[in-house]
């Protein structure tokens, strides 16, 4: 094998120079062409599928968020305002973080194990949770009731949906706290239930975002 | 309709996808690596590179190919990182530290695309499209070269030139990757996935009012065109931390099916190519049933642990839906974890360490069968024809007559090429995790204890020397012990492989072939591949059970 300094040396800048070129083409050619046609043809999407409201941009159909109550005076961690639908937990994603200038939306999981003493803890905690929020009036919510997404933290931290299971079982609350009648809830809740993609892709789902808006149109109507 | 026959169903629709697709891609693929013209835009490429495509290579001058290339694409990703913090279009990011830049760069150029750093918080526009997408591709088209190459060895006789690795690194680029890719980052951006280079910026919250935070800060990025390559390429690094989970990486149920089908869509189409090029689509097929066989039973296996979800937090939620999103169910991020782990891919829709013990433990071992079922691009057919080689070794011993494979004898020479190439990834694997395992300061980066704590650094390693990328990511990998370890084992895991499967290609083209008779193995058969998928399940098995006994067996059986 020729291992000569100058003959490394050569055949090393073969290898920049193909790098280089092909950064031309996958890097920088390739992607702007890609996001010429995003923009040309899809730009809502290819912009992060941003809603409205009351005409005033209130997050992304893509994106999930919280909706809690303002922070009380000393108080840490914020409380769910139960007027609106509430998603899925949002547990911590840990410590560690590299550049923390902005803070941005940061996703991931809680990557704790099935067996993590931490995990079985913040699953009993937000099963009381939701069968106390949920028990209103004349309705009570069964531990066996629960589903399992509406206990569990997702996987990007940003689920946008939950399951039909889980909206259903909050529409009692919902009624209540916005004075409405149960059964306009519930009419809500399944005209915004989407089903599986062509019947078996994926599994049906409610976005919170978007019945928290009809919600809000409902109340002011009503 | 049940949440496990909506599940099996997206695994015959992906299946079906995937059996009308190899068709056509198969018979590209072979003529890409047969064709002796050039097109106009590769010309101007080799011009602007200085080689000569049409000069053949014997394996050492192909391997220096790969080499140097490889080596000119972490010293350029390195520094890209190290100067970010004053490149324009950052986005304000500062520059990476030199341990994580240093990892990073060599996971991105390993096709393993481990990531120790949070994308949203770390990189800016120039070195996710310049540098990181990049070597989306390239590594990619580097893997597809060395797995033509060995193909070549196969296919020829009396020479010892295995083809030019220019001519294969930039026809897999332009004529495979990039067409692939730009089609389907155009069906990506339809199914929500973002692709724009806005800077940080804030968008209006539903609730609004003090403390209540009132807006969201979002990052643009140039996304789609990443992603499709990112699992075109069997690649995986997600351009979010939250990976193919985030919904601007992977909004619907719909992307979630397509980002499979692309993951799969090299590995299961290159048998076939490979089954044209030796002259025997039979012998391409033989190959392709035994990664199909493993890859459907990982399948089933995955649904069926998910699905009974057994483990304390579980059984108290009511399924296994820790880690998952809604949208996507655990039937698709059960097909999902498995295609990842099985291919180089190490994209997760889910997250693996939320998963029962057992299903843990399925995505371990499908990267400890050596990504071969179907593997990663390229690495995973040159992957399984070694294993191939190994197999009929195996049945020679067994029957006394020297074996062959497609007409080759496998000797001494061929079989110690072949037993050193697959005894690597085992050895950076176990004595890294024993070394990890027995020093005092590793442990603290495990988010779990007990069994799971120790999965955590196996995984790891696991994931880094067999090039897949994915974690158990509750361990904090951004320390300078693991960024620089599990750095070596991508390194050496990728390419110290990659040697010895280039000098059995060249020991294997000098030779004159030998004529079929009645006492050679027919590896076109079944009972071939039926000795081929056990060779590898046994072969992986014997290595690594005490391991897997101490982590995800352990923590599945006592659940």
């Amino acid at each position: 094998m020729n291992i000569s300094v100058p003959h490394t040396a050569r055949l090393l800048g073969a290898g920049l120079r193909a790098l280089l070129v092909l950064t031309l083409v996958t890097g920088v050619l390739y992607p702007l062409l890609i996001t010429g046609l995003a923009q040309g043809l899809f730009p809502g999407r290819a912009n992060g599928s941003k809603t409205e409201a009351n005409g005033r941009v209130v997050g992304s159909a893509l994106i999930g968020q919280s909706y809690n109550l303002p922070l009380k005076e000393g108080q840490q961690t914020p409380e769910p305002d139960l007027k609106w639908f509430q998603g899925r937990p949002q547990n911590g994603l840990g410590a560690n973080s590299v550049n923390t200038q902005y803070d941005l939306i940061l996703s991931g999981a809680t990557n704790r194990s099935a067996d993590n003493a931490e995990l079985v803890q913040w699953v009993r905690d937000a099963k009381a949770a939701v069968i106390r929020d949920n028990s209103v009036g004349g309705y009570t919510v069964k531990p066996s009731d629960v589903p399992a997404d509406a206990v569990t933290s997702s996987g990007s931290g940003l689920d946008p949906d939950i399951s039909p299971a889980y909206a259903d079982l909050q529409v009692h609350r919902i009624a209540e706290r916005n004075g409405l009648p149960v059964g306009h809830v519930h009419h809500l809740v399944d005209e915004h239930t989407e089903g599986r993609t062509l019947g078996f892709l994926g599994e049906p789902r409610v976005n919170v975002l978007e019945l928290n808006i009809a919600l809000e149109r409902l109340v002011t109507e009503h | 309709m049940s949440p496990v026959l909506a599940g099996l169903l997206q695994l015959l629709a992906l299946i079906a996808a995937l059996a009308l697709a190899h068709l056509p891609l198969g018979n590209h693929l072979a003529r890409v690596y047969s064709s002796g013209t050039h097109r106009r835009v590769e010309r101007w490429i080799y011009r602007g590179v200085g080689v000569d495509p049409d000069a053949e290579m014997r394996w050492p001058a192909y391997l220096r190919g790969v080499l140097v290339f490889s080596v000119a694409g972490v010293l350029f990703l390195y520094l890209l990182q190290r100067l970010q913090g004053v490149l324009p279009g950052s986005l304000g990011f500062a520059s990476i530290d030199p341990d994580q830049a240093f990892n990073t760069a060599v996971s991105f150029v390993t096709n393993t695309n481990w990531q120790s750093y949070y994308g949203e918080q770390a990189m800016g526009h120039v070195v996710q499209t310049a540098g990181l997408a990049v070597q989306n591709f390239v590594s990619a088209a580097v893997g597809m070269a060395v797995a033509a190459a060995l193909v070549r060895g196969f296919a020829r006789s009396r020479t010892g030139e295995l083809g030019n690795f220019w001519a294969d690194l930039v026809r897999g680029v332009v004529r495979v990757l990039v067409p692939l890719a730009a089609v389907a980052a155009v069906v990506l951006v339809a199914g929500g996935v973002i692709q724009n280079f806005s800077g940080i910026h804030e968008v209006g919250q539903f609730v609004h009012g003090h403390g209540t935070g009132g807006s969201q800060e979002w990052n643009g990025g140039a996304v789609a065109s990443q992603e499709a390559v990112k699992m075109l390429g069997t690649n995986g690094g997600g351009y979010f931390n939250a990976n193919s989970a985030h919904p601007f990486e992977n909004p619907t149920p719909f992307t979630n099916l397509f980002e499979l089908f692309l993951m799969l869509l090299i590995p299961f189409s290159l048998p076939r190519a490979f089954g044209l090029m030796v002259g025997s689509v039979r012998q391409g097929y033989a190959i392709l049933a035994t990664m199909a066989t493993i890859w459907a039973g990982f399948v089933a296996l995955m649904m069926w642990t998910e699905f009974t979800h057994r483990g304390p937090a579980l059984e108290i939620a009511g399924g296994a839906m820790e880690g998952k999103e809604v949208r996507f169910g655990i039937g698709g991020s059960s097909i999902f974890a498995v295609s990842t782990t099985l291919t180089s891919t190490g994209a997760v829709d889910s997250f693996h360490s939320s998963f029962t013990g057992l299903g843990g433990g399925i995505t371990m071992l499908g990267m400890m069968l050596g990504e071969i079922a179907p593997g990663g691009v390229g690495s995973g057919l040159y992957g399984m024809l070694i294993m191939a080689v190994v197999a009929v070794f195996i049945a020679g011993l067994m029957v006394g007559r020297t074996p062959e494979y497609l007409g080759k004898k496998i000797g001494g020479r061929e079989i110690k090429f072949a037993a050193c190439s697959i005894l690597i990834t085992p050895a950076l694997v176990l004595v890294l995790t024993a070394a990890a395992m027995a020093l005092p300061t590793p442990g603290h980066s495990m988010t779990n204890s007990g069994a799971h704590g120790f999965s955590e650094v196996l995984y790891a390693y696991t994931s880094a020397a067999n090039n897949n990328g994915s974690a158990f990511a509750g361990l904090d990998a951004d320390t300078q012990w693991f960024n620089t370890t599990l750095g070596l084992a991508m390194l050496l895991g990728r390419f110290l492989p990659m040697v010895f499967v280039l000098a059995l290609a060249g020991s294997l083209a000098r030779q004159i072939p030998v004529p079929a008779t009645a006492g050679t193995l027919r590896t076109e058969k079944p009972l071939f591949t039926g000795l081929l998928a056990g060779a590898v399940l046994i072969i992986a098995g014997l290595t690594y059970f005490p391991a897997l006994a101490l982590g995800p067996l352990a923590e599945g059986l006592a659940s």
